[in-house]
C-alpha cells in the first residue's frame, strides 16, 4: 500500500509562503510526476511528504493514517536524492545494506536482500567499491538500491537524473519506469523537465508558484492543457501562444496552436512568414517563421525531408480543430 | 610542468629555498649533536672536551627522566582527549543554528589569542588558587575544602590550562569539517532509520575522521614542546610532579647550566617525537588519504 493524501497543505519559510494551501490525491502504484520550473516548490513539496520538512498547515497521510508528524524513518519511504547522497566512507555493500543495518536485520539477511538489490540494478561487480570509484550512473543505481532494500510504501525520486549526462539520462529513465513496472510500488518523482514528465508519468502533476496547475494524464495534459501556463509548458517545442487580433477572431484572449498542427506551404495558407533558422532532427524539422504580422515567431514542426530554407516564404495554416482557446485570465475556454 | 625544460628550470628556482630550508634545520640539529657528546657546562667552561655518551646515559639514568617521559606522554594524551571530544561537542553545538551564532563563535575562538603565559597566569591565580581562586569561592560557597590543583594535582591542572588553550583550534578545525557535511548525507540518514546518535557514529564521525587526525597530529608536535605553562604556575613541582622532557631540558640547560647534558636531552626529546609521529602515523595516517 502506498496511498498519499495532502490536504491543504501549506508551507511558509519565514514571511514567504512558498507553497500556497495544497490538496493532492495520490494512488497505490501510480507513477506520479510533480513537473515545473526551477524554484516553484517541488523539492520542497516532496521533502514534506518526505518528513524532512514540518508542514506549516494541513495534513499529508499515508494509506488513510495521519503522518503529518510522523518522523521521516517511520513513514515508510524511501527517498533518492539529486546529489545521491551515498555515504563516501563505505562500500557500495554497506550503503545499500545501511537501511537494514539500521532496522537491526541480521547480518545474512542484510546480505540476501543487498544481494537481490544489486542482481536488478546491475551493481554484483561493485559491491566492494567506494561510491568515490563509481561513474554517475553507477552512484544513482546504488541510491536507488539503497532505496528498494527499504521496501518502501511509495518512492521518492527528486530529479535523480540531473546530474547525468544525456544518453544515460534516457536509459535510467527506462530502468525506473522497468522498476516501476516490475516493483508496483507508488513512485513520486520530481523533475523540471518535461520530458520525463511526459515519458514516465501515470500522473503529471504540474506545479508553478507552490500551486498546482494541473494535474492528469501525459496525453491528457497535452491535449486539453487547463490553463495557458501547462499549455507553454507542456510539449517540446513549446505550443504556440498568439495574443490579439488573431486571438480574437476565435473569441478568446489567447489561443494557442502546437508545432505539429500547423500545415506549410509555399504557395497559399492563412498566416504568411519568412522562415527562419531551423533544426534538422532527421525525423523532424522543426522552424521558426518571422515576420507573420502576428506579434510572435511561429514555431513549426515538419517533416524530416522537407526542403525549406533560410529566408524563403512560408505560408502556413493551423488545424483549426487543434485550437486552444484561453481567457483573460489564462484558462481555457 | 611536463616538458624537460620547465622540469630542470623548476628545480633551478626551488633550489634556494631548499638548500636555505636545508641549512636552517641541518646547522642547529648538527650543532646540537655535537654538544651532546661534549662536556660543557657554562660554570665550569675549563673543563671542556669529547665525552662519548656520558651525556646520554646520565641524562637518561638519572631518576627524573622516567617520571618526565610518562609525564610528557600523559600531558599529550590528556590534551588531546579532551581538546578533541570537547571539540567535537563544541563544533557540534555552534553549527546549530543559535540565536548570536556569530558572538559564541567569536567567544569560543577567543582562548587562542591569548599568550600562553599570561593564560597560564590567569588560570594560576584566578581560577586555580587555594586562597584567593575562583574555584576556592566556589568550593567554599559549596561548605567543601578549597582543593590546590597545581599542589595536589599538578600535572591534571597543567592538562586542563593547556587544553583550554587548544580547544579553539580543535573546534574550529572540526567545524569547518562539519560544516562541509552536506545536509543531504544526514538526511538520508535519517530517511534509512538512523536515530541521532547512530547517525553521529555511523555519519557524522566518519566523516570527521581526517580533521581529527589533523588536530591529532597539529597539536601532539606543539604539545610535546609545551614549556611555559609549567614554568609559570609549577616549575615542574611539586618534585618533580610536573615535569615534562622538554620541561627536563630547561632546567639541564639553564638552571644547571649543563649545555652538553640539555644537548643530550634535546636529542632524546626529538626521537621521542619521532617515535611519537610514526606510531601515531602508524595508527591514524591512513585517515589522510583521500
Ligand atoms: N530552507 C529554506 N529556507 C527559505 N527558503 C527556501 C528554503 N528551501 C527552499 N526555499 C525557497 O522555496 C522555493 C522553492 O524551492 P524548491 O522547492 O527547492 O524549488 P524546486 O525544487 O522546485 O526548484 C524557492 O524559492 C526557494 O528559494
Ligand atoms: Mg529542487
Amino acid at each position: 500500500m502506498g496511498q498519499i493524501t495532502l490536504s491543504k497543505v501549506t508551507k511558509r519559510f519565514g514571511d514567504v509562503e512558498v507553497i500556497p494551501p495544497l490538496d493532492l490525491r495520490i494512488e497505490d502504484g501510480e507513477f506520479v510526476v510533480f513537473v515545473g520550473p526551477s524554484g516553484c516548490g517541488k523539492s520542497t513539496l516532496l521533502r514534506l511528504i518526505a518528513g524532512l520538512e514540518d508542514v506549516s498547515d494541513g495534513q499529508i497521510s499515508i494509506d488513510g493514517k495521519d503522518a503529518t508528524s510522523v518522523p521521516p524513518a517511520k513513514r515508510g519511504l524511501a527517498m533518492v536524492f539529486q546529489s545521491y547522497a551515498l555515504y563516501p566512507h563505505m562500500t557500495v555493500r554497506k550503503n545499500i545494506a545501511f537501511p537494514l543495518r539500521m532496522a537491526g536485520l541480521s547480518a545474512a539477511e542484510q546480505e540476501k536482500k543487498v544481494m537481490a538489490a544489486a542482481e536488478v540494478l546491475n551493481l554484483t561487480s561493485f559491491l566492494d567499491r567506494r561510491p568515490g570509484q563509481l561513474s554517475g550512473g553507477q552512484r544513482q543505481r546504488v541510491a536507488i538500491g539503497r532505496a528498494i532494500v527499504r521496501e518502501p510504501e511509495a518512492f521518492l525520486f527528486d530529479e535523480p537524473l540531473s546530474n547525468l549526462d544525456a544518453a544515460l539520462r534516457v536509459n535510467m529513465r527506462l530502468e525506473i519506469s522497468e522498476l516501476h513496472a516490475s516493483l508496483k510500488t507508488t513512485m513520486i518523482y520530481v523533475t523540471h523537465d518535461q520530458v520525463e514528465a511526459m515519458t514516465m508519468a501515470d500522473k503529471i502533476v504540474v506545479l508553478n508558484a507552490g500551486r498546482v496547475e494541473q494535474v492528469g494524464s501525459p496525453l491528457h495534459l497535452y491535449q486539453n492543457p487547463q490553463n495557458t501556463f501547462v499549455a507553454g509548458f507542456i510539449g517540446s517545442p513549446k505550443m504556440n501562444l498568439l495574443t490579439g487580433p488573431e486571438a480574437t477572431k476565435h473569441s478568446a484572449t489567447t489561443i494557442g496552436v502546437r508545432p505539429e498542427h500547423i500545415a506549410t506551404s509555399t504557395t497559399e495558407g492563412l498566416w504568411k512568414g519568412t522562415v527562419g533558422v531551423s533544426e534538422h532532427l532527421g525525423s523532424d524539422t522543426f522552424f521558426r517563421v518571422n515576420n507573420t504580422g502576428l506579434g510572435e515567431t511561429i514555431m513549426v514542426r515538419a517533416g524530416g525531408e522537407v526542403a525549406i530554407r533560410h529566408g524563403e516564404t512560408i505560408y502556413l495554416t493551423p488545424d483549426p480543430t487543434k485550437i486552444h482557446r484561453f481567457d483573460d485570465k489564462g484558462q481555457r475556454l | 610542468m611536463s616538458t624537460q625544460a620547465s622540469r630542470s628550470a623548476a628545480r633551478v628556482m626551488l633550489s634556494p629555498a631548499v638548500i636555505s630550508l636545508l641549512i636552517w634545520m641541518i646547522v642547529p640539529l648538527v650543532l646540537t649533536l655535537w654538544f651532546s657528546f661534549q662536556r660543557y657546562n657554562l660554570l665550569y667552561p675549563d673543563r671542556a672536551g669529547f665525552v662519548g655518551f656520558y651525556n646520554y646515559t646520565t641524562f637518561v639514568a638519572s631518576p627524573d627522566f622516567i617520571q618526565a617521559i610518562i609525564n610528557t606522554l600523559l600531558l599529550v594524551a590528556g590534551v588531546l582527549l579532551i581538546t578533541v571530544i570537547g571539540g567535537i561537542l563544541l563544533a557540534l553545538l555552534i553549527d546549530q543554528p543559535i540565536w548570536g551564532q556569530g558572538y559564541v563563535r567569536i567567544l569560543v575562538i577567543a582562548p587562542f589569542f591569548i599568550m600562553p603565559p599570561v593564560a597560564a597566569l590567569v588560570w594560576k591565580n584566578m581560577f586555580m588558587n587555594p586562597t584567593n581562586g575562583l574555584f576556592a569561592e566556589a568550593f567554599k560557597a559549596l561548605g567543601l575544602t578549597p582543593f590546590d590543583f597545581l599542589g595536589d594535582a599538578p600535572l591534571i591542572s597543567i592538562i586542563i590550562i593547556v587544553a583550554w588553550q587548544w580547544l579553539p583550534f580543535a573546534t574550529l578545525i572540526l567545524l569547518t569539517a562539519l560544516q562541509s557535511l552536506s545536509s543531504e548525507e544526514i538526511e538520508a540518514a535519517e530517511m534509512d532509520g538512523a536515530p541521532a546518535h547512530k547517525r553521529f557514529w555511523f555519519i557524522i564521525l566518519p566523516h570527521l575522521s581526517r580533521a581529527i587526525t589533523v588536530v591529532i597530529l597539529i597539536q601532539t608536535i606543539f604539545l610535546l614542546g609545551v614549556l611555559v605553562e609549567i614554568l609559570v604556575t609549577t616549575n615542574g613541582g611539586p618534585g618533580t610532579a610536573s615535569t615534562t622532557l622538554t620541561f627536563l631540558v630547561y632546567k639541564q640547560s639553564i638552571l644547571n647550566s649543563d649545555v652538553g647534558k640539555a644537548a643530550a636531552g634535546g636529542v632524546v626529546a626529538v626521537i621521542l617525537a619521532n617515535i611519537v609521529a610514526v606510531f601515531l602515523m602508524r595508527a591514524i595516517g591512513k585517515n589522510l588519504d583521500a
